[in-house]
C-alpha cells in the first residue's frame, strides 16, 4: 500500500520480443484508454522508465500530432532497438487490440441496447477516467524537482486544465500559447542555475 | 460496397491528410473524418461512424483503433488497414525523427528547457483528459464517486487496475452506478 518509489529504472528490455510482448501486455489491459496502464508496467512493473522519464517522452508524444500511446511505444522501443524496437512495440501496442475491436464490433450491433452491458460500460468508463486522473496525480511527484518552481508549475497546470476541462478550448491553441511561455521561463531558469554553477 | 482501389486510396489519402492534423491522438480528427466519409462521401451511415468510437473506446488498446473499424465499415480488413496505416504513418516518422534529434541533444538547454516546461502542462492535460472523460453531460453523483474512488485506489495502491475496471463493469451492470 506505499506509493510506488521514483527510483532509477534498473531494468531494459533484453529483446524486440520482449517489448512486443510487454506492449501487447498493457494494451490489452488498457480499458478506456492505454495511458493509465502504460505508466504502471513501464514504471512500476518493467521498471524502463522513471516518472520523470515517463512523463517527458509523454510530452513529446503529446505536442507531435497521432495518438500519444503510440508516439510514446514508439520513442521507447526506438530507444533501446532503434527502428526495429519501435516497430515492434508499436505493433504490440496494436495487433492484439486491433484484432479484439474488429470482433468487438460484430457482437456491439447486438449488445449494445441491452441495459446490463451499458450499464457496465458506464461503470468501466467511469473507472477508466479515474485511473487516468490517478496517473495524473501519481505523475505529479515528479514536478517537484521543476526548474520552474513551484508557483510557476502550478499555474501553468491550472491554466492548461482550466482551458482544456472547463472553457473546452481547441488543444492546438492552447499548447503553444502555454507551452511556449513554459518553455522560454524553463530556458531562463536553467540559464540562471548554470550561472550560479558556474560561479 | 465492394473495396475498389480508388475507395482504399481514398481511405488511405485521407489518414494521410489527418495525421499530421491528429494534435492529442486521433481521435481530435473525428469531426472532420464524420464529415468528408459520412456527410461527403457517404462511405459509410452515421451510426456506423459514431459506434465505432464507442467500440475502440470500450475495448482494450488505443482509442485511435476506432480509425480501423471506420475503415472496416467502408472496405473491410483492406479498408481498415488502409485507414489505419495512413493515419499513423505520418505522425509516427514525425515521432521517431523529433525523439531521437531530441535524444541525441539532451543536454541542450532547450531541449532541456522544452522537457521542464511542458511537464506541468501535460500533466495537466492527463487530468483534464480524466476530468472530461469523468463528467459527460448529465452525470450523476455515484459515477463521479467511482471515478474519484478509481483515482484514489489507482494513486495510492498497487491494486490491479484490471480488478478496477472490473469492479466498474459490475457496479454498472448492477445498476448502482
Amino acid at each position: 500500500m506505499t506509493p510506488p518509489p521514483a527510483s532509477a529504472p534498473t531494468a531494459r528490455p533484453a529483446s524486440c520480443t520482449e517489448l512486443f510482448v510487454a506492449f501487447t501486455g498493457l494494451a490489452l489491459q488498457g480499458f478506456g484508454g492505454v495511458l493509465a496502464v502504460a505508466q504502471r508496467v513501464l514504471c512500476e512493473e518493467r521498471r524502463w522508465l522513471t516518472p520523470a522519464e515517463f512523463l517527458e517522452m509523454l510530452a513529446l508524444a503529446q505536442v507531435l500530432p497521432g495518438p500519444n500511446v503510440c508516439n510514446l511505444a514508439l520513442m521507447v522501443g526506438d530507444r533501446y532497438f532503434g527502428l526495429r524496437g519501435a516497430l515492434a512495440a508499436l505493433a504490440g501496442m496494436l495487433a492484439a487490440p486491433l484484432a479484439l475491436v474488429l470482433a468487438a464490433t460484430a457482437l456491439y450491433a447486438s449488445f449494445a441496447d441491452q441495459p446490463r452491458v451499458a450499464g457496465a460500460l458506464r461503470g468501466m468508463g467511469a473507472v477508466a477516467a479515474g485511473l487516468i486522473l490517478g496517473t495524473a496525480l501519481k505523475l505529479g511527484t515528479s514536478l517537484r524537482r521543476s526548474p520552474l518552481g513551484l508557483p510557476a508549475v502550478l499555474a501553468f497546470g491550472a491554466a492548461c486544465f482550466a482551458s482544456i476541462a472547463v472553457w473546452r478550448w481547441p488543444l492546438v491553441a492552447v499548447l503553444p500559447a502555454l507551452g511556449l511561455p513554459a518553455w522560454a521561463l524553463a530556458w531562463r531558469a536553467l540559464a540562471r542555475e548554470a550561472a550560479r554553477g558556474s560561479r | 460496397m465492394s473495396p475498389t482501389l480508388a475507395v482504399l486510396a481514398g481511405l488511405f489519402g485521407h489518414g494521410l491528410l489527418l495525421s499530421l492534423l491528429s494534435i492529442g491522438g486521433a481521435i481530435t480528427v473525428a469531426p472532420e473524418m464524420q464529415r468528408w466519409l459520412v456527410t461527403e462521401q457517404h462511405w459509410l451511415g452515421d451510426a456506423e461512424f459514431t459506434s465505432s468510437i464507442a467500440v475502440a473506446q470500450a475495448a482494450p488498446g488505443p482509442n485511435a483503433l476506432f480509425t480501423a473499424l471506420v475503415g472496416y465499415h467502408v472496405a473491410g480488413l483492406a479498408g481498415a488497414a488502409a485507414l489505419l496505416i495512413g493515419i499513423l504513418l505520418p505522425s509516427s516518422a514525425l515521432a521517431l525523427g523529433v525523439s531521437r534529434w531530441g535524444h541525441t541533444r539532451a543536454d541542450w538547454r532547450s531541449v532541456r528547457a522544452f522537457k521542464a516546461g511542458m511537464a506541468p502542462i501535460t500533466l495537466a492535460l492527463i487530468a483534464a483528459t480524466g476530468w472530461l472523460l469523468a463528467t459527460p453531460p448529465g452525470v450523476g453523483a455515484a459515477p463521479l464517486a467511482l471515478t474519484l474512488a478509481a483515482a484514489l485506489l489507482a494513486w495510492r495502491t498497487r491494486l490491479h487496475l484490471l480488478w478496477l475496471i472490473g469492479a466498474g463493469a459490475l457496479l454498472g451492470a448492477l445498476g448502482l452506478v
